[in-house]
């Protein structure tokens, strides 16, 4: 019988944090209902205060539940066995937010290869369009509807060709910060990782001016249309996962700074790294489904 | 060798800190997979109950043609209401809670892989019910659009409290989702020495493969649910011809989800008949090998199929031969199984314990829910029985004596392991037999109804389908009534009343799970035992 074998898994005592994260999903699903009925209905209501106070709780549990993970990993109670269970959930939490964006890539596929086509005729669908929406022609970017709302479709030259460099580059640093990490060179993960974080921040930076763009100038909205609601909703909550990827980047900076991490022993910051390069690769699909073609 | 000595000095660790916790905070705070899995099958049951009242208030309206006890409203939401809860609240967590209890306990781990995960995952549902019950008493009521939630019903047809719909099925999901990976990597990463994959009981491997599902389909949903409250609150037209969006686009999107959602409801079932066939024929299951590949098979072509439930839609006739026959595909593994179950009882020494009598009705009702299956999934057919009772009765048959029945199958063969003592074998039985009487007077009938044409989710029908429905309603009722006799059985068994049980239970039971002490310790492998 080999000693490894006799490994102890560490099963932690009683945790207060999984129940305060479940009330906090609690209050934020009530309170992020409430303020979607209060603001397109123009009611009054709580729902933005019981938002906060979910958010506040998520924040709250969130920095408790970590603060005691760390604690127990640096005081040495977890075992190679917990570290394979740590990655392996991390990647299998990977893959369900490969399907969600799956979910929104399969729409914008449907409605472009099938949805759009028929309205416009195609298949068997010509009196679909002789008698509902005789005017339409089928096209996209969509930007004209069957309804008749016009719009401009967005290049994929200018700011999204920079925004893929970035992200590109960001992925190269997150990468060699990995690399330094390995190496136990402190001063250089600091260094790539800091340049990491300041690309996420200006990636998110320029989304938000191509945004700006699009309202103002192109008329691209989130209500103009399947093609502008794929545009939106895709590159939304792309945007909502590099914001949330540069959080946890900047976590793991703070944490390199305070001397956490050992060449054996940093699965947060592993799991830090796929999660950026998985928001990277879902750029890359975006940038060619989205943009280019 | 100096493992003994560590492993003392662990036990002295352990019997510091984990002893039994008291009170409300056990099961707050709870990291224990025995624990969680209590509360998660607690919790299903609760559901199930609350479920079925609503079926109740279903089958009181439709004792009798016309319109006599509820308003059409609030019929819509009772059916919504009512299969929301028994998907996502009551056969679900069902199977993850016995998930929870078991698979550590058969795959010799000490608990679960992310234990505090675990914890959290189950209590995000109750408040996730919380939420969607208690928008039954607003302002415009619950849900009225179905389980399936199609647009335009979900979206230009729907009330405002559609957003604490959609928000409660997105933190169902979390739930879902972290719940699936849990399962995973404990099944990956914590089996004993020895437990190859091809050693591991069938319920650890249909869970596997249920986890699997899980995780590639819970996060579609909660896509579908948010571009339904963009397109309802936000502007969007995903689901608006006039937008260039489609409606058909959102069942195509739903029931991607669906198909496998359905599979994630029958695999844990088809695991637990697989433990249970075997123990009380005293002979190995047949075809292990084979029913490893038939699980894999089935869920793989999960994937494949989700547009036989869209036949009546207007696809190309190219798509509707293709899902037709990718359906029908799924009757060669599902009879691998059936064929499985028969052979390992062929020539065995059969007795009759309470388990096995669920098990023997599951293999018989869930066979009648598949062939109505395979009648569905004959495209031109389906025309004539789409949105029809037929429909009905088939996924009832399937859900109803077969996930709920091998949910109560597993109760009661894993019940003694769990309390230590034997349950009351009398009060099992009566609930056995009116369980299979009533359900059957409840479900079979709607075929025939169905086949004569009566739509479905309509709080009034013809004249000519009254006398069946008035059976339908009465089998109904005794339905209902009978799990009240599980009820109390259960509360007894809770009370810790009855003969003490040995180790294996029942005679013929192999696997780890029979090899540790009845009542399983609050923590079992603490070191993990060596499978030969």
């Amino acid at each position: 019988m080999s000693e490894k074998e006799y490994e102890k898994y560490y099963v932690p005592a009683q945790s207060p944090w999984p129940f305060m994260g479940a009330c906090a999903l609690f209050l934020l699903a009530v309170g992020a209902g409430n303020v979607v009925i209060e603001t397109t209905r123009g009611k009054e209501g709580f729902g933005s205060y019981i938002l906060i106070a979910g958010f506040a709780t998520l924040v709250f549990m969130l920095f408790g539940w970590f603060r005691n993970q760390i604690h127990e990993s640096m005081s040495g109670l977890y075992s190679e066995q917990l570290g394979r269970s740590y990655r392996q959930g991390m990647a299998w939490f990977i893959f369900s937010e490969v399907m969600f964006f799956a979910a929104f890539f399969g729409a914008l596929f449907y409605a472009r290869a099938i949805a759009v086509p028929w309205l416009g005729g195609a298949s068997n669908n010509q009196m679909t369009n002789e008698v509902l929406w005789p005017s339409f022609q089928a096209m996209w970017p969509l930007v004209e509807t069957p309804g008749g709302i016009t719009t401009e479709a967005m290049p994929w030259t200018g700011l999204p060709l920079y925004n893929t460099i970035i992200l590109l580059a960001s992925s190269v640093t997150c990468h060699m910060a990995h690399v330094a990490l390995e190496k136990g060179k402190r001063q250089q993960i600091l260094g790539w990782l800091g340049l990491t974080v300041l690309l996420g921040c200006l990636f998110v930076f320029m989304q938000v001016e191509e945004y700006i763009h699009a309202y103002t100038e192109m008329g691209l909205t989130l209500q103009s249309g399947v093609y502008g609601n794929t545009f939106f909703m895709l590159t939304g909550f792309h945007g909502f996962h590099v914001t949330v990827g540069t959080l946890i980047l900047l976590i793991l900076w703070l944490r390199v700074a305070k001397g956490h991490f050992t060449k054996e022993n940093h699965f947060a910051f592993q799991a830090g790294s796929w999660y950026w390069h998985f928001v990277d690769v879902v750029w890359v699909m975006l940038f060619f489904f989205v943009y280019i073609l | 060798m100096n493992t003994p000595t560590s492993e003392h000095h662990h036990e002295s660790h352990d019997h510091h800190e984990h002893h039994i916790p008291k009170g409300i905070k056990r099961w707050l705070y709870t990291t224990n997979h025995k624990d969680i899995g209590t509360l998660y099958l607690w919790f299903a049951f609760i559901m199930f109950l609350t479920g079925g009242a609503m079926a109740m208030v279903i089958r009181a309206e439709l004792f009798q043609p016309g319109l006599q006890i509820v308003e059409p409203n609030f019929f819509n939401q009772m059916t919504t209401v009512h299969g929301l809860i028994m998907v996502f609240g009551a056969v679900m967590p069902a199977f993850t809670g016995l998930a929870n209890w078991l698979i550590p306990m058969m795959i010799g781990a000490p608990d679960m892989a992310l234990p505090r995960m675990n914890n959290w995952s189950f209590w995000i549902l109750p408040f996730a019910f919380i939420i969607l019950l208690s928008s039954l008493f607003m302002e415009g009521g619950g849900p009225a659009f179905g389980w399936t939630f199609y647009a335009p019903l979900s979206t230009t047809y729907s009330n405002d409290t559609t957003a604490l719909f959609v928000f409660s099925v997105h933190i169902m999901g979390a739930s879902s989702i972290m719940g699936a990976i849990n399962v995973i990597v404990t099944i990956f990463n914590m089996r004993a020495p020895g437990m190859t994959w091809m050693k591991m009981p069938l319920f650890v491997w249909t869970w596997l493969i249920t986890a699997f599902l899980l995780i590639a389909v819970m996060p579609v949903l909660a896509g579908a649910v948010t571009m339904v409250l963009t397109d309802k609150f936000f502007g969007t037209s995903f689901f608006d011809a006039a937008g260039g969006g489609d409606p058909v686009m959102f069942q195509h999107i739903f029931w991607f989800f669906g198909h496998p959602e359905v599979y994630i409801m029958i695999l844990p079932a088809f695991g637990i008949i697989s433990q249970i066939v075997p123990t009380f024929s005293r002979k190995p299951l047949f075809g292990y090998a084979s029913m490893v590949y038939a699980t894999t098979s089935i869920a793989l072509l999960s994937f494949i199929v989700w547009a036989h439930h869209m036949f009546t839609t207007g696809m190309p006739v190219f798509a509707e031969m293709f899902f037709m026959l990718a359906t029908m595909l799924i009757s060669v593994p599902t009879g691998v199984k059936v064929f499985n179950w028969v052979a390992t009882m062929w020539r065995g020494s059969l007795s009759f314990e309470v388990p096995m009598l669920f098990a023997l009705a599951f293999i018989v009702l869930f066979t009648i829910g598949g062939l109505s299956g395979l009648m569905l999934a004959i495209t031109p057919v389906d025309f004539q029985y789409h949105d029809t009772y037929f429909v009905v009765a088939h996924f009832h048959y399937v859900l109803v004596t077969g996930a709920i029945f091998s949910i109560m199958a597993a109760v009661y063969y894993w019940l003694p392991k769990w309390t230590g003592k034997m349950f009351d074998i009398t009060l099992a039985k009566w609930h056995f037999w009116c369980s299979l009487v009533s359900v059957n007077v409840l479900f079979f009938p709607m075929h025939f109804v169905g086949l004569a044409g009566m739509p479905r989710r309509i709080p009034d029908y013809a004249l000519q389908f009254a006398d069946f429905n008035k059976w339908i309603s009465i089998g109904g009722f005794a339905f209902g009534l009978s799990q009240l006799i599980f009820l109390a059985l259960l509360i007894k068994a809770c009370r810790k009343k009855g003969e003490p049980v040995s180790a294996q239970v029942w005679e013929g039971a192999e696997g780890l799970e029979w090899e540790i002490p009845s009542p399983a310790p609050y923590h079992t492998f603490e070191t993990p035992p060596v499978v030969k």
